[in-house]
């Protein structure tokens, strides 16, 4: 099982899509354009701060509100490797999923965490954080299926007989 | 063992029973693209190597986030959306009629039992005439234009049952409302809601509107009302057997019933800065307003309009307050235009605005400022969903909110 290990970023409950990407830069043509305005009506200067392999922890349904479809992108461009949740909104788990963003549901880690600490995933099988375990849940087949193709657009592509 | 209306919809989509849990493909009855997702979506359609859309009949191309344009490259996406229309053969392009959701059921598209896709969240408004339609991203849209399908999972069910009647001074709007605070922002994560009870079923299409626009703030996949005659007549169709029997049976299995006494409630407004941060007008004290917004898909339509106005006839609002007005569709600001609505809201003070997303997307029409606070009849109190950050956004009805233009503070309808 892969496993890596990710500095924390941590975010409450509620984190909508309005905050992880406002309206007012969806159309950007490019998510690169759209990446420094990140989480910008919470957080200004977290998305400079963010680093490749970062990791996000929060609270309840994150991804909740708008089915804007860059929020999961700007945030795997920005380079996390994972958001772990103790829920997310369903809009926001379907995008991420089809554009190969890991979420990880877990019901306790957020509210033991601090930012800035380093924890370790080994997908599919468990969290490790300060010497203590938390089990992670798989995911059912056919969204595995998804992540495997890289994302709804690969799978798509394999479908209709081209190359990735 | 019955089954929930959520179940028999999907059931009859794929020709077979179904349980909650269950993972199911479902051939799509229609899909709406909003203009803000079209670049995206038109750009993943190729990219998968898809050329032709499945069914040009089915699916419908609405700008509404972006006009009139605000800033100077939002044409873009309206002559992407243009373009694509053309090349693909698709009948149904919407270039400034109205907001989506209001327009997918008004101009005859969405019916009773259909199963409907849009990129936008609040594609669950169609539930309000017992269509299960529900929010995508713009990845999922060019796979269904490509397929015409989707997969799901059946989602369980929370039924909301409310009886009685509501006083005079509260909405349907109120009702919701207190329904997400109860339930929580994520209440009704993955599940559906089925809304009952005599209440409701004295409730009009567009009171019904309000509420299956707003379940996606539970966190709902869908909202439904079960279709009866008041449905049949909103879509000028007559119900046939499987849409007479779409109701939740009295054996279903439901996670959770809700029951609430329509005499119970009372005029609400959600707080800053969440929908579920619902509380009593009465309780919130001294607050001035800045602004009010009546309209979006949420509560701008005719009856909005109307029951606004029945507030402010004859009447000013406060001199400081900036009232914007923006009619939920073309048909919509014709109607209230003919039947004296505008009149009144102009005679009061009102700025009326071109029917659009407008204010509730934040894009333009009375945007605001640090400090500033608006009460607002859409969907949204999110943190800068309305201009900056430091925005104060109190949802209210439209009662509520023309009282509060009437008084500059905040108040509650009487």
């Amino acid at each position: 099982m892969e496993k890596f290990t990710g500095k924390v970023w941590v975010m409450g409950d509620d984190i909508d899509t309005d905050i992880i990407l406002p309206t007012e830069y969806l159309v950007f043509k490019t998510i690169d354009e759209m990446k420094p305005y990140a989480f910008s009506p919470l957080r200004q200067d977290i998305a400079k701060e963010l680093k490749s392999g970062d990791i996000i922890v929060a609270g309840n349904n994150f991804g909740c509100g708008s089915s804007r479809e860059q929020a999961p992108e700007v945030v795997k461009a920005l380079g996390v490797k994972c958001v772990i949740a103790k829920s997310f909104a369903r809009i926001f788990f379907r995008n991420a999923i089809n554009n190969g963003l890991l979420l990880i549901e877990n019901p306790d880690l957020a509210d033991d965490i601090k930012e800035g600490d380093e924890i370790t995933v080994t997908i599919n099988e468990k969290i490790e954080y300060n010497g203590k375990e938390y089990p992670i849940v798989s995911l059912p087949d056919n969204l595995v299926e998804i992540l495997d193709a890289g994302g709804l657009v690969k799978a798509m592509r394999r479908r209709n007989g081209l190359s990735d | 063992m019955g089954h929930t209306m959520i179940e028999k919809i999907i059931a009859h989509n794929v020709g077979h029973e179904v349980k909650p849990g269950d993972i199911v493909t479902v051939d799509v009855d229609y899909v709406m693209l909003d203009d803000i997702m079209m670049p995206f979506i038109v750009s993943k359609f190729k990219e998968m190597g898809f050329s032709k859309v499945w069914d040009p009949k089915k699916t419908v191309i609405i700008c509404d986030h972006l006009v009139p344009a605000s800033q100077v490259d939002d044409t873009r996406a309206y002559h992407i959306s243009c373009d694509f229309a053309k090349e693909q053969e698709i009948p149904n392009l919407h270039r400034s009629d109205g907001i989506c959701h209001q327009l997918m059921t008004e101009a005859g598209y969405v019916k009773p039992g259909h199963v409907v896709f849009g990129t936008d969240s609040h594609t669950t408004t169609y539930g309000c005439v017992g269509a299960f339609s529900s929010g995508i991203g713009y990845t999922e849209m060019a796979s269904i234009l490509g397929t015409g399908q989707l997969w799901i999972r059946v989602p369980s069910t929370i039924k909301v049952n409310i009886t009685g009647k509501l006083p005079s001074n509260v909405m349907s709007k109120d009702v919701i409302l207190k329904i997400i605070g109860d339930l929580t922002a994520a209440g009704a994560t993955y599940k559906a809601l089925e809304f009952t009870g005599d209440t409701v079923e004295n409730m009009s299409v567009s009171s019904r509107m309000t509420m299956t626009n707003m379940a996606i703030e539970a966190g709902a996949k869908c909202g439904l009302f079960a279709p009866d005659e008041k449905t049949a007549e909103y879509c000028e169709i007559e119900l046939d057997d499987f849409q007479k029997n779409l109701k939740g049976d009295d054996d279903a299995v439901y996670e959770q019933v809700l029951n609430y006494r329509a005499e119970d409630f009372v005029p609400v407004m959600a707080v800053p800065s969440n929908v579920d941060h619902c509380v009593p007008i009465s309780e919130i004290g001294d607050v001035k307003v800045d602004q009010v917004f009546l309209g979006s898909c949420t509560n701008g339509r005719l009856e909005d309009l109307m029951a606004a106005a029945e507030v402010l006839k004859g009447k000013k609002i406060a001199p400081f307050v900036r009232f914007i007005v923006t009619p939920a569709s073309r048909k919509v600001y014709q109607e209230a235009l003919q039947n004296g609505t505008l009149d009144i809201l102009l005679d009061a003070g009102a700025d009326i605005t071109h029917p659009s997303c407008g204010l509730c997307c934040g894009r333009t029409g009375g945007i605001l400022t640090d400090g500033e606070v608006v009460v607002a009849t859409n969907n949204r109190n999110f943190l800068g969903r309305m201009g900056t950050n430091k925005v104060n956004i109190y949802l209210a009805s439209p009662k509520s909110a023309a009282m509060s233009a009437l008084t500059g503070k905040i108040s509650a309808a009487e």
